[in-house]
């Protein structure tokens, strides 16, 4: 018997933003101009240090002007993709939920475009209505995929999956029938890209994804016991309706905000928070930092080699981890399902 | 599989009921319950009115057919319907009213069965028996592993400790979710049919260790169950059931009479004593249609000739 402690999440979580540092020299690296580790590393510590005269200024511009913030909402999208994928499986006892499989993802794309084709002027809106987007979402899925008073499985992820589909055509239409303004391209919306920063303050951003984050590790105890359960969590003790209204609005705050950002990237919400139940168990007072820091991870990474792979072109993140996503999705349906 | 050492459940809160030698820990007093489809409709089905105690160290069966409201009765011990009318107290005090955490510090229920998604170790289930016990985010202490752990060796099931609940045997897998309860220090422990997937062997160990842990941990225990010859060999009264009528409660060998069996299930039987004065029910479904297929043949004889 080996009881998780705080100073075991604490060791994880270490490790693993261990890996998120290398993995952000390895991103601040490579690209169309490289630069080597000992100059990513002086430009860092200068930068940090606020000396930034003694920094060449295309490092400075590379760096800190272009791939940084790249990275930074990488690392952003990410955690919040990851995190809300985690708390979707929860609350849906169904290890394949995943806020782009949900279709979450995508009314959380037609919250944002419709904030940009009726109030542009506003940069806000974007990140406001990309939240009731999925919330509305989300409570569709959720009413749609039961049968009978029950949660089904299957009939949920075809009812999401639907959504998704029926979503993206209405984004097609919007996309087709109101242009004259750019809004940013098909893909990015569809795919999923990092290509463009934010009209939002990235600090900003970040407090959002951590009082998302924080409030959904406030309920990891009790999405433990729901895993096992509503009824059983019940009598256990649970307030369960309180826990699920929570984890639905803090999951769709944090899909609301990726998708604002970054358009629908997929699969990471879902895969990320099934590689680290692989490594560190299924509890969720751990699983849910170690899939922030996996995700932001897997998506600094997978964006990283959208800008190189094909460079000087780049190809729309979600493409990468779609390509890499698929292959593993279905693997472990075919293992579920034997 | 010594219990020494482990603090007792529910000390304390037993000092009073000692001296006042072991009064009825549960009181259901003719309580009620109906179902309706909506607040204008007649009720769809309506339960009791249900009369019946019990003491700690007592084990109450409840019985009767399929759909005859054996659920709907548990489900108003645990406090999870309020009664229409008539009363329903654990010590005095409606479990409906008792805030949720409080409520599982009394009273644990074992389901049938526990569906896990995820896969999870023997001793993570059986810890989340003490999620009552502490703060909305916590993490669990010695103190609770040593609960876990005594609860599993309560049960037989120590050595299922690191095991995976997803690969446990039906019995083993029974075992660890009665663990689970029983590290809820409960004072009343409910179970819903819990020898459904056992094999005759399994069940009768079963009921013995039930027996024994009512013993061992002064526990009041409410048992739904089909099996009428093992609830009148190891409990102490039970309650017949028949469309949510309370049709007799009481000894074993009171409630078995013959008709009144044959009448509430709608087969034909026969009830024995044993030798130590407990009913036997023996059914005598075949033996009938044997019966009345020879009497159809010698008719249809006697007819042709």
């Amino acid at each position: 018997m080996r009881p998780l402690t705080p100073r075991r999440i604490a060791g994880i979580c270490a490790l693993l933003a261990g890996v998120l540092f290398i993995v952000v020299v390895f991103s601040l690296q490579v690209g169309a101009y490289p630069i080597s580790v000992r100059d990513v590393a002086m430009t860092l510590v200068r930068g940090a240090l606020g000396h930034w005269s003694n920094i060449p200024s295309s490092d400075r511009l590379i760096v800190f002007g272009l791939r940084l913030p790249r990275i930074a909402l990488g690392i952003l999208v990410g955690a919040a993709l990851s995190v809300s994928g985690a708390s979707f499986q929860a609350l849906l006892r169904n290890p394949l939920a995943d806020p782009y499989v949900l279709g979450v993802s995508s009314g959380a794309a037609l919250g944002a475009i419709l904030a940009l084709v009726w109030l542009p002027q506003f940069p806000w809106a974007m990140q406001g209505l990309a939240f009731l987007g999925a919330l509305a979402t989300i409570a569709a899925v959720y009413f749609l995929g039961r049968r009978k008073g029950q949660l089904d499985s299957t009939t949920l992820l075809l009812a999401g999956i639907i959504t998704a589909s029926f979503l993206s055509a209405i984004i097609m239409f919007l996309m087709t029938t109101v242009s004259g303004r750019d809004l940013r391209g098909m893909a990015f919306w569809l795919m999923g890209d990092l290509g463009t920063a934010p009209a939002i303050g990235l600090g900003f951003l970040f407090v959002v994804l951590l009082i998302g984050i924080g409030a959904i590790y406030t309920t990891s105890s009790d999405l433990n016991l729901i895993l096992t359960g509503e009824q059983e969590a019940h009598h256990l003790g649970v307030n369960v309706p309180r826990v699920k209204l929570v984890v639905y609005v803090s999951a769709s705050l944090l899909t609301g905000l990726a998708v604002s950002v970054s358009g629908a990237i997929g699969y990471v919400g879902l895969l990320i928070p099934h590689v680290m139940r692989m490594l560190f168990g299924s509890d969720y007072r751990v699983l849910i930092p170690a899939s922030a820091i996996g995700g932001a991870i897997a998506v600094a990474l997978a964006d990283t080699l959208a800008r190189t792979v094909v460079a000087p072109t780049e190809l729309p993140v979600g493409a990468v981890t779609a390509a890499i996503g698929a292959p593993v999705f279905i693997y472990l349906l075919r293992r579920r399902l034997a | 599989m010594s219990t020494q050492g482990m603090p007792t459940p529910n000390a304390g809160r037993g000092v009073a009921a000692d001296w006042m030698q072991n009064p009825v820990r549960l009181l259901v007093e003719q309580a009620s319950y109906a179902y309706s489809a909506s607040d204008r409709d007649a009720p769809d089905f309506t339960l009791g009115p249900v009369t019946f105690g019990a003491r700690q160290r007592e084990v109450v069966g409840i019985l009767g057919p399929n759909a005859s409201g054996k659920s709907t009765l548990l489900h108003l011990l645990s406090g999870e319907f309020k009664p229409l009318s008539g009363r329903v107290e654990l010590d005095g005090k409606p479990p409906g009213q008792l805030p949720l955490r409080e409520r599982a510090q009394r009273i644990a229920l074992v389901h049938q069965e526990s569906a896990l998604m995820f896969p999870l170790r023997v001793w993570e289930y059986v810890l989340q028996g003490r999620y009552p016990y502490g703060r909305r985010l916590r993490f669990e202490n010695e103190a609770d592993c040593l609960m876990a752990e005594n609860a599993l060796a309560q049960v037989g099931a120590k050595q299922l400790l690191d095991r995976r609940m997803d690969q446990l045997s039906g019995g083993e897998g029974q075992r660890v979710i009665l663990a689970r309860a029983l590290a809820q220090q409960p004072m009343l422990l409910l179970l819903d049919e819990p020898t459904r997937h056992l094999d005759i062997g399994g069940k009768v160990q079963l009921m013995r260790r039930l027996r024994r842990l009512a013993e061992e941990n002064r526990y009041a225990m409410v048992v739904v169950t089909h099996e009428l010859n093992l609830a009148a060999e190891f409990f102490d009264s039970v309650v017949l059931l028949q469309r949510g009528k309370c049709v007799a409660s009481g000894k074993p060998a009171d409630v078995y009479r013959k008709e009144l069996l044959e009448q509430t299930f709608e087969t034909e039987l026969d009830v024995e004593l044993n030798a130590s004065g407990k009913p036997r029910v023996i059914l005598r479904g075949a033996e009938t249609e044997a019966t009345e297929a020879a009497e159809s043949s010698a008719k249809a004889k006697t007819e042709s000739q």
